[in-house]
């Protein structure tokens, strides 16, 4: 086998093969958990940890697991992870695990950790699969804490729980824009990070299945 | 009666598992280009989840729950921790199960809906059905009504997308918007309008 590039493993997901922005993984949760960036945080750690682990224990065992059983073995270990990660989260801040409710449960059933337990760890040795995986969870970290960050700071003028921008209520300038705190607005912040992603890296842009005629488009007229 | 149909109409719209909660977004992404397969993937959703929410609703009413095991004489045992490991175990046995018998039976479905069955073992929709129907504390009657309306929630939002999607090919999108990019937007949109049903009160 090639040796594996420890650098492009743990970077290419972040920007050139973007969990979310590309693969179409774990968006469930990216909207539903951001609009404080404690809870994108507690997320995307949460996550990291548990990619990288189910990645690590599925590569030791990938060539013991039958292959019509697979997915009930991959998802039996991201379970007994996922239940590891929820009880501490339950013992430490339970605060932050009542807000996250059923959310943390759902990272078994969140796409980017099956995904590459599927694509990566069951064809490659532990060690570069723990990275995998720590590598995409740095990925949808990156998509969760830019939003966790506009979201909250725009949405109520602070980051973190600390007041960044004075509010109009407390005798400050800025008037908060409730919508960014509603989910939707997640949907549209993620549209406009995918735009600025492909704006910068064209290769990533889809083609499209239906090809508009030539001199039809506003931009020609012009 | 009056209790059931209520439950109903707010798990479809009120509670929309993919607009307002937004569960099974990768799937309902991914898939929701045409709308005869987002209808198919629609149908076999709500099968999926009409038998695994009652049946997850059993196991927690009877064996997880704390103090659930006093029928077998173990009334200080609280097994509620073990809760992801046997939902998840039950929707990944009930999927290959219903595999098998659409096969053998319903060949017709089957093919329809082939491709699409393993897929929903990892759709969170399902898997968040049944975490909801535990933190409410459902009863076994008000599961089944609550598994048929959050299934048919998430087969009426694929629908719609799919068919807003197949219009909106012909227009003129900005290169690095089109695709997934324009598509997101689109269920930013939707889902705001479903938010105006947040105001009823049922």
């Amino acid at each position: 086998m090639a040796k594996i590039n420890v650098k492009e493993v743990l970077f290419e997901p972040i920007f050139n093969n973007n969990p979310i922005a590309l693969q179409i993984l774990g968006v469930c949760s990216a909207l539903a958990v951001t609009s404080q960036l404690s809870t994108a945080l507690t997320m995307s750690i949460a996550l990291t940890l548990v990619t990288a682990f189910s990645g690590f224990f599925i590569s030791m065992i990938r060539n013991f697991i039958p292959n019509s059983i697979r997915m009930i073995v991959q998802v039996m270990i991201i379970a007994a992870l996922v239940i590891v990660v929820d009880q501490v989260l339950q013992a430490f801040s339970y605060g932050l695990s009542r807000q996250l409710s059923v959310f943390v449960g759902l990272i078994i059933t969140n796409c980017i950790v099956m995904g590459r337990a599927e694509a990566f760890a069951m064809s490659n040795p532990p060690v570069p699969s723990f990275l995998d995986g720590i590598g995409n969870g740095l990925g949808y970290s990156f998509i969760l804490i830019v939003l966790g960050a506009v979201r909250e700071l725009l949405g109520s003028g602070s980051l973190l729980g600390y007041q960044i921008i004075p509010l109009v209520n407390d005798g400050g300038w800025y008037l908060p824009n409730g919508m960014l705190l509603l989910p939707p607005s997640a949907f549209f912040i993620i549209g406009f990070i995918i735009w600025a992603l492909r704006a910068w890296k064209p290769e990533q842009v889809e083609e499209e299945d239906f090809k508009i005629a030539p001199n039809s488009r506003a931009s020609d007229v012009l | 009666m009056e209790h059931y149909l209520s439950l109903f109409v707010k798990a479809v719209f009120i509670e929309n598992m993919a607009l307002a909660f937004f569960l099974g977004m990768c799937t309902f992404l991914a898939i929701s280009k045409k709308v005869s397969t987002a209808i198919n993937l629609g149908i076999a959703v709500v099968l999926v989840q009409v038998v695994t929410v009652p049946i997850n609703n059993l196991i927690y009413t009877y064996v997880l729950k704390g103090g659930a095991l006093s029928w077998a004489g173990l009334s200080h045992v609280d097994l509620s921790f073990l809760g992801f490991l046997t939902y998840i175990a039950v929707i990944a046995a009930v999927v290959q199960i219903m595999e098998m018998i659409l096969d053998k039976y319903v060949p017709a479905l089957y093919n329809t809906l082939g491709i699409y069955l393993p897929l929903i073992t990892v759709n969170c929709a399902i898997f968040g059905g049944t975490l909801f129907m535990a933190e409410r504390n459902y009863d076994f009657a008000e599961s089944v009504v609550y598994g048929l309306g959050s299934g048919f929630s998430w087969a009426l939002a694929i629908a719609l997308l799919a068919a807003i999607r197949e219009k909106l090919k012909y227009s003129d999108v900005p290169d690095g918007l089109s695709g997934l990019g324009i598509t997101f937007m689109t269920v930013g949109l939707m889902s705001l309008g479903f938010m105006s049903f947040s105001g009823i009160q049922l």
